[in-house]
């Protein structure tokens, strides 16, 4: 039979312990481990995903997305939308979007896009900030805001980027050796 | 409504709690009847937070609804995940890997810890403990979920598990981290029990408060903690073994009583029991693949994943309870028929048995010690 009150007391203890080594432990091991936010950032995890963009190389108009239409049909909440543009004189479909549309507020973020796109062409980014005024205008971003450059895909998920840089580096490769075997028959008859 | 029969020359007061009440943990009502202080009937009202899940699943091709049970019990997704996946898998006839099934262990007893970590912490807040438990408890989860984040790329909507594996390996530095964060989760433990288990205030509150039958808990389906805490023997990592759950060595803690304490109290030592499992399997998870080869086709093709003619029923131990999965294939992409089988449902079905009687107050820490989720009950 303990006496009435002890175990109060000890929780007391606890909370005061607690309350007096959060000064000098280490954040990992019980210290204040908050982040003051805007001022400080907390680190940046590597397969943080938020909101899909399109990756181009080089130049933005070098777009990797061909327009297929395959992660416009697999997105769960169905928040892409694309049109594929047309040659200006024959009317052919080339392989481009001419609008390509991704609503921020409709996107849950599951990264099912990354998951299907056979081109290497969306993936998930880190940029978190992405608050709008206004629902309609501003979330609902265009083509020219979503692409970002093969550099900014390398420096945010080198992990995933690396592999994904060796292997179109070889097939273009293998593309230029191919038509090198192709083409000298055709040029010297 | 209610028999006003019972009830002549007695002064009756309705009082709602909710769906914006703090303390019905989500857009949950209560219609409380009472008779002074004391409880004489309770209505739940549920339905605020309905999202139409089961019937957007069935709109969908397989492998685009895992992404929707992330949203069911949004406090652990993994389980969600697992859940799924296992029904999934019983209908195609597809099986992990055993690198991928120790991760499964790992990551659904990870998200064990984290739940229960949650429900204790907004137990004492219920009780008016306000916000030291909880800030303990969260300083704890962050760790779990900064773990969650490396390997799935999200902190609560994990989207992890695949049919036939898992979407990412898992690398030996992750690793070693839960391994750190299992070392030194019992010193948190002690502490947190020393803070909370003797308490004479969190004692007197919640002993013999919102008793449990083992009878009625058995007659009304509550599976889970709150079935135990009634001392019902009844896991599902033992009765069913799915996963690798027949390789750990680890018991069912059970209550006596069935009352809030015994709830609170199960739930302690289970956490103390899901270390035990991580441990072992940390121990023991071998290299090799994450994914079974063929399921491999179908993740750059979920329309391509027809599964056979036929139904499967996947269930697992949550924390909350038995979260099943029941699918019907008719051979298309998409389920014919998807249900998912809620424990928070379920469990709420006797909180009236357990609130009449009591003082109002306890009414709210009795829906608190049966663990909740809204995305799961109203789906």
């Amino acid at each position: 039979m303990t006496l009435f009150g002890t175990g109060v007391l000890k929780g007391l203890i606890v909370t005061l312990k607690n309350f007096a080594t959060s000064y000098f432990r280490k954040p990992d091991n019980g210290g204040i481990f908050t982040v003051q936010y805007p001022e400080e950032r907390a680190k940046e995890i590597e397969s943080f995903r938020n909101f899909p963009f399109l990756v181009y190389d080089g130049t933005p108009e070098k777009i990797r997305c061909v327009a297929c239409g395959i992660c416009e049909r697999e997105c769960p909440p169905k928040c892409i939308h694309i049109v594929m543009e047309t040659e200006a004189g024959t009317g052919k479909p080339a392989k481009r979007p001419a609008v390509f549309e991704i609503d921020y507020g409709l996107c849950m973020n599951c990264g099912m896009c990354e998951d299907v796109c056979p081109f290497d062409s969306i993936y998930m980014d880190h940029a978190f900030e992405v608050t709008a005024s206004d629902r309609t205008q501003e979330l609902v971003r265009p083509k020219e805001t979503l692409l970002k450059s093969n550099d900014y895909f390398l420096k945010i998920r080198p992990g995933t980027a690396t592999p994904v840089d060796q292997k179109r580096r070889a097939a273009e490769e293998k593309k230029k050796t191919a038509q090198a075997a192709a083409t000298p028959p055709k040029t010297n008859p | 409504m209610i028999n006003t029969k019972s009830l002549e020359g007695s002064q009756m007061l309705e009082i709602n709690f909710g769906p914006q009440h703090p303390s019905t943990h989500g857009v949950f009502r209560m219609n409380v009847f009472l008779e002074g202080e004391k409880i004489c009937a309770l209505k739940p009202v549920m339905g605020y937070l309905h999202r139409n899940h089961e019937l957007i699943a069935e709109n969908l091709p397989y492998a685009a609804v895992m992404a929707y049970t992330d949203r069911l019990d949004y406090f652990n997704s993994m389980a969600n995940n697992f859940g799924y996946a296992l029904a999934v898998e019983k209908l195609a006839d597809i099986e992990a890997p055993e690198r991928a099934a120790y991760l499964r262990v790992i990551m659904a007893e990870l998200a064990r810890i984290v739940n229960h970590l949650m429900l204790i912490g907004f137990l004492l807040n219920d009780l008016g403990a306000f916000f030291t438990p909880v800030l303990y408890a969260f300083r704890e989860r962050e760790k779990i979920l900064d773990i969650f984040e490396e390997v799935s790329g999200s902190r609560m909507m994990c989207n992890y598990f695949r049919f036939g594996g898992v979407k990412r390996d898992v690398s030996a530095e992750t690793l070693a981290a839960i391994k750190k964060i299992v070392a030194g989760f019992p010193a948190f433990l002690e502490e947190f029990e020393a803070l909370l288990t003797e308490n004479e205030i969190l004692c007197m509150r919640c002993q013999n408060v919102g008793v449990l039958p083992a009878d009625l808990a058995v007659n009304a389906g509550i599976t889970g903690p709150v079935l135990r805490a009634s001392g019902v023997n009844y896991d599902l990592r033992k009765v069913d073994a799915y996963g690798l759950y027949d390789r750990f060595d680890f018991k069912v803690p059970l209550g006596k009583k069935g009352d809030v304490y015994d709830r609170y109290y199960v739930r302690v030592l289970e956490m103390r029991e899901s270390l035990k499992i991580l441990e072992q399997a940390l121990a023991k998870i071998p290299q090799g693949d994450i994914l079974n080869k063929k399921a491999l086709p179908f993740l750059k093709a979920p329309r391509n994943f027809k599964p056979a003619v036929g139904e499967a029923y996947g269930r697992i131990e949550s924390p909350k309870g038995e979260l099943g999965y029941y699918l019907v294939s008719d051979g298309t992409p998409q389920p014919w028929r998807y249900h998912v089988r809620a424990p928070s449902l379920i469990n709420l079905t006797v909180l009236e048995d357990m609130c009449v009687g009591q003082k109002v107050a306890d009414a709210i820490i009795i829906l608190g010690s049966i663990d909740i989720v809204l995305g799961e009950t109203d789906r």
